[in-house]
């Protein structure tokens, strides 16, 4: 084990790995990541604790993950390059895991224009994969970036993000390698809509060897009605919505669409757990956590594994 | 070259309000190519403020004068005989031919009346876009002849991020992603390999100012021996 997380445990255990998502409050309140945790206990190995998404001011990414650590959970610490420099990010790193934090997820972050600050100055000191390699550097060498040494180094398990979908498609495969690459040792991805295009990559991403190398999470958002679905479709960058999925919503009752949405979701977690190369689910469900007991009932994904 | 824009007159007068005399001085290079503070505009904005200065408080004496370059010393020095008649001076030059005006004209307030914007192309006839950020140790040789710091959003070095569609940034629908037309370059140039090992993290060399001093001419300035 490189870490003592309960995630890494639970992947190297071969066990079908589920992770969940939960975004900390735009204020003060403990008791919103209570709340919230309150749905996702024992539902979950780990939650990702997402860092101020869509460039938008949360509480810190730091602070609410060492408060779901209160509450028993297992945090997934989500660190984006648009807001810190290499400095911050490894003095933020060393307290993550003082505090107990053992996931780090290293993304790049949504650019500020979409966010509720658009023209503060962006950072991007060192990118998502430079983080990546910077963070198995404090744990493998126990050194800084500086190759200074590191008092007790933090010793993380190495989260990435990858984007099935994005452009340039053929070369979405080798980004994922790269991030392998400079040491991510689990991948979550980007919400998985169009099943025939993600069969496609991690067939790839198998062929290639790299399912062998780092544990891959399919990223799955229950859709709550077609509307959300449309917005997803036209509005989120990155995000591949066939049409396939709003005729599916559309053809029932408006007061059910939110169980189709579910159900849909539920269908596609049953394929990822025969799936080759697919060693878990990362289910988003942003602002829905209350639904996450009943989608992971659901797809067969309970009990889970008792944290050691 | 350095790219800037005209600021708004009212701004400029603002600036310049409760001097009696001032010389707004042109320069002939990058502004003047762009458009935003050579001759012409020199004369323009003269003839602008005069018009719109009536008040009592505002200069009554406004006077332009041209010079090749504001960022060298020996151009400048044609306005020693001009300066001293004016209370204040408006710089029509990119931010260092402002600074470089009022380091030698340090007794005289410098007001700027463009805003520097970019080192960038003429994509058109008044079209000016951004290319280089002046990073101080450029990767272009390696990303295709495009910049990942200026073009793409994020500056990112192992790009794209997640966010393009359609070949189109994930900031607007309207700018292309650096990195999908980076790839298609060296796809097409059969360079990709370019882009398949880690770009390791960067030491920048733009976080205090910069300086050059060329080789032949270092004993010149720091009596070090060539
Ligand atoms: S979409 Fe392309 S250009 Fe825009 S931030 Fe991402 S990688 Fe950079």
């Amino acid at each position: 084990m490189k870490s003592e997380s309960n995630l890494e445990k639970v992947l190297t255990d071969s066990t079908f790995a589920v992770t969940g998502e939960l975004g900390p409050p735009r204020g003060t309140s403990a008791g919103v990541i209570s709340e919230k945790a309150h749905y996702l206990k024992e539902k979950v190995d780990a939650v990702n604790i997402t860092d101020n998404q869509t460039a938008v001011v949360r509480m810190s990414s730091l602070a609410a993950s060492a408060l779901l650590i209160r509450e028993g959970l297992e945090p997934n610490y989500q660190m984006v390059c648009r807001d810190r420099n290499r400095i911050a990010m490894q003095s933020d790193i060393l307290g993550a895991y003082a505090l107990g934090i053992r996931n780090i997820l290293c993304l790049s972050g949504d650019h500020q224009q979409f966010g509720d600050h658009p023209k503060s100055k962006k950072v991007f000191d060192i990118d998502s994969i430079q983080l990546i390699g910077m963070v198995k550097k404090m744990r493998d060498e126990g050194v800084f970036l500086s190759g200074e040494e590191i008092a007790e180094p933090p010793r993380m398990f190495i989260g990435a993000a990858a984007n099935p979908f994005g452009d340039p498609l053929e070369f979405r495969v080798h980004r994922l390698a790269k991030k392998i690459a400079a040491g991510a040792d689990f991948i979550q991805t980007q919400c998985i809509y169009n099943m025939d295009r993600f069969r496609e990559w991690i067939k790839q991403a198998h062929d290639m060897g790299l399912t062998e190398k780092a544990y891959i999470l399919a990223g799955v958002t229950p859709m709550k009605s077609v509307g959300m679905a449309r917005y997803m479709k036209n509005n989120v960058p990155g995000m591949d919505v066939p049409e396939s999925i709003i005729t599916r919503l559309k053809g029932v009752d408006k007061k059910q669409q939110a169980s189709e949405g579910i159900a849909i979701c539920c269908e596609q977690i049953e394929e990822f757990k025969e799936m080759p190369g697919v060693a878990g689910v990362h289910v988003m469900a942003i602002e829905w956590e209350k639904r996450v007991p009943e989608i992971t009932e659901k797809a067969g994904l309970l009990p889970r594994p008792e944290p050691s | 070259m350095v790219k800037a824009e005209i600021k708004q007159l009212q701004e400029i007068k603002t600036s310049v309000i409760g001097y009696s005399s001032i010389l707004i001085t042109g320069c002939g290079g990058c502004v003047s190519v762009c458009l935003a503070g050579g001759q012409k505009e020199v004369e323009n904005l003269v003839t602008k403020l005069r018009l719109s200065c009536k008040a009592d408080t505002a200069p009554k004496n406004i006077g332009g004068m041209t010079v090749e370059r504001q960022c060298e010393a020996q151009f400048l020095s044609q306005l020693d005989q001009e300066v001293p008649k004016y209370e204040a001076l408006i710089s029509m030059a990119c931010g260092a031919g402002v600074q470089y005006l009022a380091e030698r004209f340090p007794d005289k307030p410098v007001f700027p009346a463009v805003n520097t914007a970019f080192i960038g192309i003429n994509k058109d006839l008044g079209w000016y876009e951004e290319r280089c950020q002046a990073c101080g140790d450029c990767v272009l040789g390696i990303t295709g002849g495009i910049c990942p710091v200026t073009m793409c959003a994020k500056g990112l070095l192992n790009g794209p991020c997640g966010g393009p569609q359609n070949g189109s940034c994930e900031v607007s629908k309207d700018i292309p992603c650096a990195w999908v037309t980076i790839y298609d370059r060296l796809k097409a140039q059969g360079r990709l390999n370019n882009i398949l090992d880690i770009f390791a993290v960067r030491e920048w060399q733009n976080q205090t100012q910069g300086s050059i001093v060329l080789d032949a001419y270092k004993s010149r300035y720091t009596g070090e021996k060539k």
